[in-house]
């Protein structure tokens, strides 16, 4: 019994990781199509969303087939619990990849606006968010999961000065505009990269050590 | 092991040990058991966990060679004492046997069988205690039209219900269930486990499974035993998803044992 469960664990783990090879993937793609200009690049990574919906379908389903076939407790049952959690919040990373590529496609017309804010140090950061959490589910690394869930307070006090960068190039020249609105929503895709990168991590630690470290832990409140 | 703070202990047990003649089978458990709660005892064969559930009524009084040592109090009062009544102490600690053991007698001298031999003789009595039984026994309805017939004649599930029936037809504070469902088929194990989430409401239960699934389902409380020892005891619900002892979590996942 144990054995066979084991190897239905190790087949999840299998699969997880090749959608999240897939996705990381996708979002350097993304992103060097958005700073090369590369129409063609984008159009890749928004035509094979498709590929990556269905790795996450079928990764839920074996994760359903296992819990109802095996019926997992502790440690199997917070792992594949972790799995299917990891398992959407990639498919949403993904889903950020395709905006990224579409906005890169809307970017990539005759007149090149100039970026107001480091776009590139920001998706540097978001990527490596990623991978350091994507690490940290394969080596169980708690530490690593934790260092990277520190991560997105930078990423987001980025996003918030690109805010104001944004506002402030409208302010000075509303010539571009919409160009510029882009740009804003392009930080804002990568802000929510590194919260799903975030989720990720704290879904390690979960896996690990049985602790739900989401939203600081459960919360004592008062009605208003 | 961690502490666990039992608050309305029915039975609390001191440093018990019990031996087969010279072989130590428990080694010094120290447990309690909330009031009109369920606890499962889990583990491997040959932990314990049967022998454990025993000497709460002192049916292992019964093993010649056997030896209790340390304390089982029952409402305060050590039950191996030499004043205990064993009568009286299997009255108000009941027992459900793995497999279903009704007397060859109609059903409604089964349920009716310790208020015999306690000596009642109340007839009205008699027809009361067999109706709010086999109620509580969730067996009323499938036997209420054939009450004088032979209780061998009941489908193995309805036999097991017929035995919970009796047990509690005395009004124990506590039943004792030793694999209740391990010889019934998923539909009657399915009644029985619905059935002790009724009798909570007014009993104290404790059940010896190894269905690990059961006593997720059915107790508040899970101890697990290995080897003579109590190695955890918790909340259900948190004993499953996140154990605190390594050898529990080996058990539990079917890693060993």
């Amino acid at each position: 019994m144990a054995v066979l469960m084991q190897q239905e664990l190790d087949n999840l783990k299998k699969m997880l990781l090749a959608l999240s090879a897939e996705v990381e993937g996708r979002v350097k793609q993304a992103v060097q199509a958005l700073l090369t200009g590369d129409r063609k690049l984008a159009e890749t990574v928004k035509g094979g969303d498709a590929q990556i919906d269905n790795l996450e379908i079928e990764l839920e389903e074996e994760c359903l087939k296992v819990l109802a076939l095996h019926q997992p407790v502790a440690t199997d049952l917070r792992f594949i619990v972790s799995i299917l959690k990891i398992n959407n919040d990639l498919e949403r990373v993904a889903d950020f990849a395709v905006n990224i590529a579409e906005r890169a496609v809307d970017l990539s017309g005759a007149i090149r606006i100039e970026c107001p804010y480091d776009v590139a140090r920001m998706a540097e950061l978001v990527e490596k968010m990623l991978k350091m959490a994507l690490d940290s589910l394969v080596e169980k690394d708690t530490d690593l999961a934790r260092e990277t869930i520190r991560l997105d307070d930078d990423v987001d006090d980025m996003h918030k000065a690109n805010f104001a960068k944004v506002k402030e190039a409208i302010r000075n020249d509303p010539t571009y505009l919409d160009g510029l609105i882009v740009y804003l929503s392009i930080s804002r895709y990568l802000e929510r990269m590194g919260d799903l990168a975030t989720n990720i991590a704290e879904d390690v630690v979960y896996q690990v050590d049985g602790e739900i470290i989401r939203h600081g832990g459960i919360q004592t409140y008062s009605p208003k | 092991m961690s502490a666990f703070k039992i608050d309305n202990p029915v039975i609390e047990v001191e440093n018990l040990r019990f031996y087969y003649g010279d072989s130590r089978a428990i080694h010094g458990v120290d447990i309690a058991f909330p009031e009109k709660q369920v606890t499962a005892l889990i583990g491997p064969s040959g932990c314990g966990k049967s022998t454990l559930l025993r000497c709460f009524n002192r049916m292992n009084d019964l093993i010649d060679i056997s030896r209790v040592e340390g304390k089982v109090l029952l409402d305060g009062e050590n039950i191996y004492d030499k004043s205990t009544d064993i009568i009286e102490l299997r009255r108000q600690v009941g027992m459900v046997f793995q497999k279903s053991n009704p007397f060859p007698k109609s059903i409604y001298e089964n349920v009716i069988y310790g208020l015999r031999i306690a000596g009642e003789k109340d007839k009205k009595l008699f027809e009361e205690r067999v109706e709010t039984s086999l109620k509580g026994a969730a067996l009323w309805d499938e036997v209420k039209d054939r009450l004088h017939e032979s209780a061998l004649g009941l489908s193995g599930g309805q036999m097991q219900r017929l035995c919970i029936a009796r047990a509690i037809a005395v009004n124990p504070k506590v039943i004792l269930m030793d694999e209740p469902c391990s010889a019934l088929d998923p539909k009657s194990t399915a009644r029985v486990e619905e059935l002790i989430g009724e009798l909570r409401e007014n009993f104290t239960i404790i059940i010896v499974t190894h269905n690990m699934q059961q006593a997720a389902r059915v107790s508040d409380n899970t101890a697990f035993l290995f080897e003579g020892n109590l190695i955890e005891y918790g909340l259900t619900d948190q004993l499953f998803v996140k154990p605190q002892n390594k050898q529990t979590e080996d058990y539990i996942t079917g890693r060993f044992g």
